[in-house]
């Protein structure tokens, strides 16, 4: 950005947006170079903000390890889908144009520590993370590509949902991943749910809570039923940490909260002891 | 009570009403009048009910006077030994089940429960099950799995509770672990979809070897008025997004979901509560007579096929 320096007034106006981030959660202003070096998360409130599915492969997986797997799989429109917008196919061809993605969800294999993984990352920038067809095709022949292979599965969820414009077949995919991770269990092949932030909807309700074990991000926002419908259905304010990864842990509904620069190392301890033997 | 689209028939059927009370208390012989207007009943229900859309299909499907789950039962089971609770925190009332016998067959009976008066809808909280609904429904899929005794789910309920208490216990954990445990079951698993197959509610009871829909219900990913009002801003768009969700019985025929629709009465199966019973036990024991036959193992891998189709990927 070279040419802003031709005018002192330019980047006084442009400063703030190129030097610091403000934290979306406490408004602190964070330089960026701390930023981007922390990972993305505040060092004053610990918000971890949300990062795309090749950040957290990044941050994960041994580099050149990484292989992508079921990648040909993009999005489908059974429905031939129509809102006030619009059809869903420019929707979706505007967010793979936006993102680089073919679809909500990374799925691939790597290592972790020396250990091979199977791993589905969601990409919340993706239609929000949205449970499709190709999203749950995905991560379905990624947990039959794991369960052959005798690879640990690892799901990394953020998501809203399922993703409307497919109507019921976005929905039926809640079923069939969740039987994917059946036969995972019936093989005894190691799977691990970690759930950042957002998982709600459809994806809370299938495979994100169904880890051996779930780990959340911390303050990660996790729950079935919006905020805004559960107030309107019970007429009554809700506690400032509902639906917060803390107020999971508290209920029983996830083992840890691990910050993201030690989530590499946590999963590692923990495939310790799902290897085989 | 008649829904909006009705209303030309109600007017009809009023005006009938009046004159056959003419006819007992006056002398004038009005039989003429009614019989016309019989006829004419007759040929304007055809063509009302020949043009309902996704829509009228919707108000059909939440009609107060729909047969609901208990009717199910009374109509077609000589016993229903009703079991209680999940073993964890309560016994929901959105969700019941229980031991049955349907025509001859024993059987695992679940399903959600709406009321028909008031009370009935708060005990049930007007279908919506809460976690304990579907962990009772899941303790109960697992005993018939260890009884061998096939498994008939019966669906209609708006969605699952969204409520404090319902996510404090876990209610997308229990969706989920029902998803899983449903998947593997090792009996016969019908699923009927009778009314409303309101979204994450729905499939939390609805992993079948065969999902059957009555010829009025639905079955959608989120109610009409809720997608309308995400994706038009205005929840008075629900007409548009329930043609555009694709959530009627043809639909899903189509869309590879349902396997067979059961015909309801002209109207609606409030119309002919009976009629309609009766052709659901007739497809209910057709489907308990042929997947009786098959082995454990083939049941599961039918049940996984069945789903791991919907959406499979095709190269364009
Ligand atoms: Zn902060």
């Amino acid at each position: 950005m070279a040419w802003f320096r031709k005018s002192g007034r330019k980047q006084l106006e442009t400063s703030d947006s190129d030097l610091w981030t403000i934290c979306p959660s406490c408004s602190a202003h964070i330089y960026k170079q701390e930023w981007e070096a922390g990972l993305k998360v505040c060092p004053k409130c610990n918000h971890h903000a949300r990062i795309s599915s090749t950040e957290r492969r990044d941050l994960l997986i041994d580099s050149g390890t990484w292989r992508e797997y079921a990648a040909h799989v993009t999005t489908s429109d059974p429905l031939l889908f129509s809102d006030a917008k619009g059809p869903y196919k420019e929707k979706a061809a505007a967010a793979k144009t936006k993102t680089g993605l073919k679809e909500s969800v990374l799925t691939g294999d790597g290592k972790i520590g020396g250990i091979p993984v199977s791993m589905a990352i969601m990409d919340f920038r993706f239609l929000g993370g949205s449970l499709s067809s190709g999203c749950g095709e995905k991560i379905t022949l990624t947990a039959e590509h794991a369960g052959r292979h005798r690879w640990p599965f690892i799901i990394l969820s953020a998501s809203g949902g399922a993703r409307m414009h497919e109507g019921i077949i976005s929905l039926m995919q809640m079923a069939k991943t969740c039987a994917a991770i059946a036969r995972l269990n019936d093989l005894g092949v190691p799977y691990l749910s970690v759930l950042t932030d957002p998982t709600t909807g459809g994806v809370s309700a299938s495979y994100a809570m169904l880890g051996d074990i779930n780990i959340a991000e911390p303050h990660a926002l996790i729950g079935f039923a919006g905020r805004r419908v559960i107030e309107q259905t019970i007429k009554q304010k809700l506690p400032d940490d509902f639906q917060t990864a803390e107020y999971l842990l508290e209920h029983g509904f996830i083992d840890h909260i691990v910050n993201r620069k030690d989530m590499k190392e946590f999963l590692h301890r923990v495939l310790q002891y799902g290897k085989r033997r | 009570m008649a829904l909006d689209f009705e209303k030309p028939l109600e007017e009809i059927e009023s005006r009938i009403g009046e004159l056959k009370k003419l006819n007992e208390k006056s002398d004038v012989d009005f039989d003429t009048e009614i019989a016309a207007l019989e006829k004419k009943l007759r040929s304007t229900s055809k063509r009302v009910y020949s043009k309902i859309g996704p829509w009228e299909t919707v108000q059909i499907a939440r009609h107060p006077e729909r047969p609901l789950l208990r009717d199910y039962i009374q109509g077609l089971c000589t016993e229903f030994l009703e079991l209680h609770g999940d073993r964890c925190f309560g016994d929901d009332q959105g969700i019941i089940g229980g031991f049955a016998t349907l025509r001859q067959h024993r059987v695992m009976i679940i399903g959600h429960q709406k009321g028909k008066t008031v009370e009935e809808n708060i005990k049930a909280n007007f279908g919506m099950a809460s976690p304990d609904g579907y962990r009772k429904a899941m303790r109960l899929m697992n005993l018939a799995a260890k009884y061998k005794l096939p498994i008939v789910s019966f669906i209609d309920t708006p969605g699952a509770y969204p409520g404090l208490e319902a996510e404090a216990r876990g209610q997308a954990e229990a969706i989920a672990r029902n998803l899983t445990d449903m998947s593997t079951l090792p009996v016969p698993v019908i699923v009927i979809v009778t009314g409303e197959g309101g979204s994450g509610g729905a499939i939390g009871i609805g992993v079948g070897n065969v999902v059957l829909m009555l010829s009025n219900s639905v079955y959608s990913v989120i109610s009409p008025e809720g997608c309308a009002t995400i994706l038009w801003r205005d929840g008075s768009k629900a007409p548009e997004a329930a043609a555009a969700l694709k959530i009627t019985a043809d639909d899903l025929v189509a869309l590879g979901i349902v396997d067979e629709i059961i015909p309801e009465p002209v109207g609606g199966a409030h119309r002919n509560m009976d009629a309609t019973i009766e052709s659901v036990g007739d497809v209910l024991v057709k489907h308990l007579r042929r997947l009786k036959k098959m082995s454990a193992k083939r049941l599961i891998d039918q049940r996984y096929d069945k789903y791991s189709k919907i959406g499979r990927y095709k190269k364009k």
